[in-house]
């Protein structure tokens, strides 16, 4: 077999490098596809956004909606709810942060940053503890008491007593008009 | 020479003709210049619209578009109709709605409960179920239309030839069913469906031209939409691996011939 | 023949690997240093592009997987669901749907090529039977596959072709309806036919790379065959596989990824059926029944007898027969570039097999107007089916006996390097 001594090594191995190179790039550009398809398809991301109806909701009522597979609370909070919640100083809570995807990371949580409009509060439903869903105007606070392992949250949401670490979580969201909101 | 033998067997056999037309076989397809034909086809904006617009004042009636979501009247490759608009044409239909808090489905009158409809929900049909569409149709079903032109030989040419074929006298002899309608381009000459459009039918909001051949050549295309929504994409993306593939292939021509110039 | 191994580990880490897993030493053996004849053509390369497109079948398959749904009445909306809402889902689909295509189309090739270059003669049946299996294998899965959208095409195809079992009755009572009842797990196909089937057709294409495993085993035994059909007689005959064949092999690949890649995104329905696009109905029978384009020759020879349990033996025969080719020929050359009379009759085969693929997608009753009369098309393919037989139970054994084959070159170093032949 002949092994040529090569008088021109770069380039032969030019052809080589560029052909291999092209091939990786070619590699990649098809494992974006295998990869992507796992993503959520545009079926799942267009339940992504739920818009909600505010009208039929009472005063002092809290309903559940489903959001992204979990629960969702929106509560239309009496005056007196409102005012217990605003009374609370930052440093007397378990979790400062406002947990707010509207507002930014260190945002604390005062009750004007808990909400957009005062009458409504609008938070997950899931126990920041370990997942289980809350039970409205239950617990020390008559914000939500959660069965599972008892903890408390207060009627803006906020963690005040028991195993839970954060404050319940509020999604993106905003209002279309005064008895429309858009989540997510 | 070696070929002789089977080319001229393969030959004599394709220069045969095959039998002579029966009734009720297919009459030629009107051929057509189709926007998204080609490996570079692309859909016409406009006809988009109309054909949206002709399926949902004509065809709905009767052809429900199943497996269309209203989310993709807005996306790339589509109709491209604002969100806003898209939104107003979802909240423009009645969809089914889930349970009440009661549990119930129906209202006082016993009708279903509807909700308007949303991004991520799909076109309702004009009928509950088969039955409810045959009885309503003379016992024929008309087909879901979602992915009608990859669900006929020949496609928008075939839907095309359909629905401007009716009109024309049948053949003498052939006698054309009570409760149907002749259409040579209708596997077996009788169709259940009458003539669907008309010249003027629907006015389109930019004021198009609207006659037979206008309205049915946007929804076709429309049509030929919903079958394939990513038809652009697969062109747009098709012409780039082409490219690349062609580039690759010489380049791994030319590492073969450096590979295998000292073998020999 | 390989001979004793030549790698040498270079590394501590290599060292330390090759004594506990000689994992490199053998692909070192058997891809990089092989001993592979230096006159190997362009219907060599089917080996490597039959590798290339299982596995994109096998990538393609699995990430499909992961969406679709094996249940009647969600199977054809799961596939919508992967064609127009799973991100590159049209792309995916379509990759798989033309890959099979493609993927018969390699098969094809890199069989005639066997039976051309007498490939299959001794000391290589073991390998031909092995690749008989695989194409067995191929057909099972494939016809699997198909059913799994459940379009009209995918129910009544895998309806017709179960039906073909109870045609056993006529040899024993009552065994066909059992064994179809058995493979539907209902008295029709239906659900359960779908789930089971779905399961093999995830399973059988790993059960094909093992089997290619000792294909490609028991071709480096002998090692390849070559265009000139006779043996290795020493290393100026031959030439590393690497990088000589893996050049030549990946620029041959790249070309059928360029065909793949036109039918993928400017023809992916061409090969297709459009009855397959409206979800299946058992209450409504298509008009015509026709499977996918690889199958056709087959189909043509089951439709062209009558009885159907006739039919159905000679369709089981044509494939079962493949495996006895290494007998069946008696010649003592192996390549039809060195046999006259035989390289007539393969092409004639070669065009038999196309004509009862064209045969096998007309209806069942078409006819052909020759010479002022409609001459049913059945007839043209029992003729076909017969020169099929033939081919191999009377040509092969009878014309190897009765040619004088031309000379044969004295080797494959001197046939190669001395091009005036």
């Amino acid at each position: 077999m002949a092994t040529t001594t090569t008088a021109e090594p770069t380039r032969r191995d030019f052809i080589y490098i560029a052909t291999g190179s092209v091939a990786a790039v070619g590699a990649a550009a098809a494992a974006w596809p295998l990869i992507d398809q796992m993503n959520p398809s545009s079926a799942v991301l267009a339940l992504a956004s739920v818009e909600i109806d505010l009208a039929p909701i009472a005063v002092g009522q809290a309903v559940t909606f489903k959001f992204r597979g979990h629960p969702l609370f929106v509560r239309r909070r009496t005056a007196k709810e409102i005012a217990e919640a605003a009374a609370v100083a930052v440093s007397d809570l378990p979790d400062p942060l406002a947990r707010n995807e509207n507002l930014p990371d260190d945002a604390p949580a005062t009750a004007a940053n808990r909400e957009i409009k005062a009458e409504w509060l609008v938070v997950s439903g899931v126990c920041t503890h370990l997942g289980c869903t809350p039970t409205a105007f239950e617990g020390d606070y008559r914000g939500w008491l959660c069965h599972c392992h008892g903890s408390m949250y207060d009627t803006a949401g906020r963690i005040r007593k028991g195993p839970a670490p954060q404050n319940l979580a509020i999604p993106t969201y905003s209002f279309l008009s005064d008895t429309r909101i858009k989540v997510g | 020479m070696r070929f002789a033998l089977p080319l001229g067997l393969i030959f004599g056999l394709a220069l045969s003709a095959p039998g002579l037309a029966a009734v009720g076989d297919q009459a030629p397809l009107k051929k057509m210049d189709w926007s998204f034909e080609g490996p570079l086809g692309t859909f016409n904006r406009a006809d988009l619209q109309h054909g949206f617009q002709v399926y949902k004042e004509v065809c709905s009636a009767c052809h429900s578009l199943n497996r269309v979501a209203f989310h993709t009247l807005s996306e790339e490759g589509g109709p491209s109709f604002t969100s806003a608009q898209m939104k107003a044409i979802a909240a423009g239909y009645k969809v089914l709605a889930g349970p009440n808090d009661k549990g119930e489905t129906v209202d006082d009158k016993g009708n279903p409960l509807t909700r308007p409809g949303a991004p991520a929900d799909t076109f309702p049909p004009p009928f509950a179920n088969e039955d409810a569409a045959r009885s309503a149709n003379g016992g024929a079903l008309p087909p879901d239309l979602s992915i009608i032109e990859k669900a006929r030989a020949g496609g928008p040419d075939y839907v095309y030839s359909l629905i401007t074929g009716f009109g024309q006298k049948p053949p003498a002899g052939f006698k054309v069913t009570e409760g149907k309608y002749y259409n040579p381009y209708f596997i077996g000459w009788d169709i259940a469906m009458p003539p669907p459009l008309s010249d003027g039918q629907v006015t389109f909001v930019d004021g198009a031209p609207n006659k037979i051949a206008d309205e049915a050549k946007a929804v076709v295309t429309f049509l030929a939409w919903t079958s394939e929504p990513h038809l652009e994409d697969r062109h747009r993306i098709g012409v780039g691996v082409m490219a690349f593939l062609i580039v690759l292939s010489g380049l791994l021509y030319l590492s073969y011939r450096r590979v295998w110039k000292d073998a020999h | 023949m390989s001979g004793p191994s030549t790698y040498v580990p270079k590394t501590e880490f290599t060292r330390w690997l090759d004594s506990r897993l000689p994992l490199l030493r053998f692909t070192h053996d058997t891809v990089l240093t092989f001993p592979t004849p230096r006159n190997l053509n362009f219907w060599y390369a089917f080996g490597a592009i039959l590798t290339f497109f299982l596995g994109v079948q096998i990538v393609t398959g699995i990430v499909l997987a992961m969406h679709y749904v094996p249940n009647a009445n969600m199977a054809f909306d799961s596939v919508e669901n992967i064609m127009r809402d799973v991100n590159y889902g049209w792309m995916l689909r379509y990759m798989h749907e033309n890959g099979a295509s493609m993927f018969f189309l390699a098969v094809y090739v890199h069989m005639f090529r066997g039976l051309y270059y007498g490939s299959y003669k001794a000391p290589r049946e073991i390998l031909w039977i092995l690749g008989v299996i695989i194409y067995f294998l191929m057909v099972l899965t494939a016809f699997m596959g198909y059913v799994l959208p459940w379009g009209q095409m995918s129910f009544w195809a895998a309806t017709v072709i179960t039906n073909l079992f109870s045609s056993l009755d006529q040899v024993i009572p009552h065994l066909g309806s059992i064994i179809a009842t058995w493979l539907w797990g209902d008295f029709a196909v239906g659900d359960a036919t779908l789930n089971r089937f779905f399961s093999l057709h995830y399973l059988l294409p790993f059960v094909i790379a093992a089997v290619v495993g000792l294909h490609i085993w028991a071709l480096h035994v002998p090692g390849n065959n070559n265009p000139l059909g006779i043996d290795v007689k020493g290393p100026q005959d031959s030439l590393p596989f690497h990088p000589y064949y893996t050049a030549k092999d990946a620029f041959y690949v790249g070309l059928f990824a360029i065909l793949f890649a036109v039918l993928v995104f400017f023809l992916p329905e061409y090969v297709g059926n459009p009855d397959n696009n409206i979800p299946a109905n058992p209450l409504v029978t298509p008009t015509d029944i026709v499977p996918e384009w690889y199958l056709l020759p087959f189909y043509a020879m089951l439709r062209s007898i009558p009885q159907k349990l006739i039919g159905v033996l000679v369709l089981a025969g044509a494939i079962l027969t493949l495996a006895f080719i290494p007998w069946l020929d008696t010649s003592r050359v192996r390549s039809n570039r060195f046999r006259p009379l035989m390289k007539q009759f393969f092409w004639v085969f070669v065009a038999d097999c196309i004509l009862l693929g064209y045969l096998g997608d007309q209806s069942a009753d078409a006819v052909w107007h020759i010479g002022g009369t409609d001459v049913p098309l059945v007839w043209f393919a029992r003729l076909g089916t017969a020169y099929y037989y033939a081919f191999f139970w009377v040509l092969m054994p009878v014309v190897g006996l009765l040619e004088t084959p031309r000379a044969l070159p004295d080797s494959i170093a001197k046939s190669v390097l001395a091009p005036a032949e």
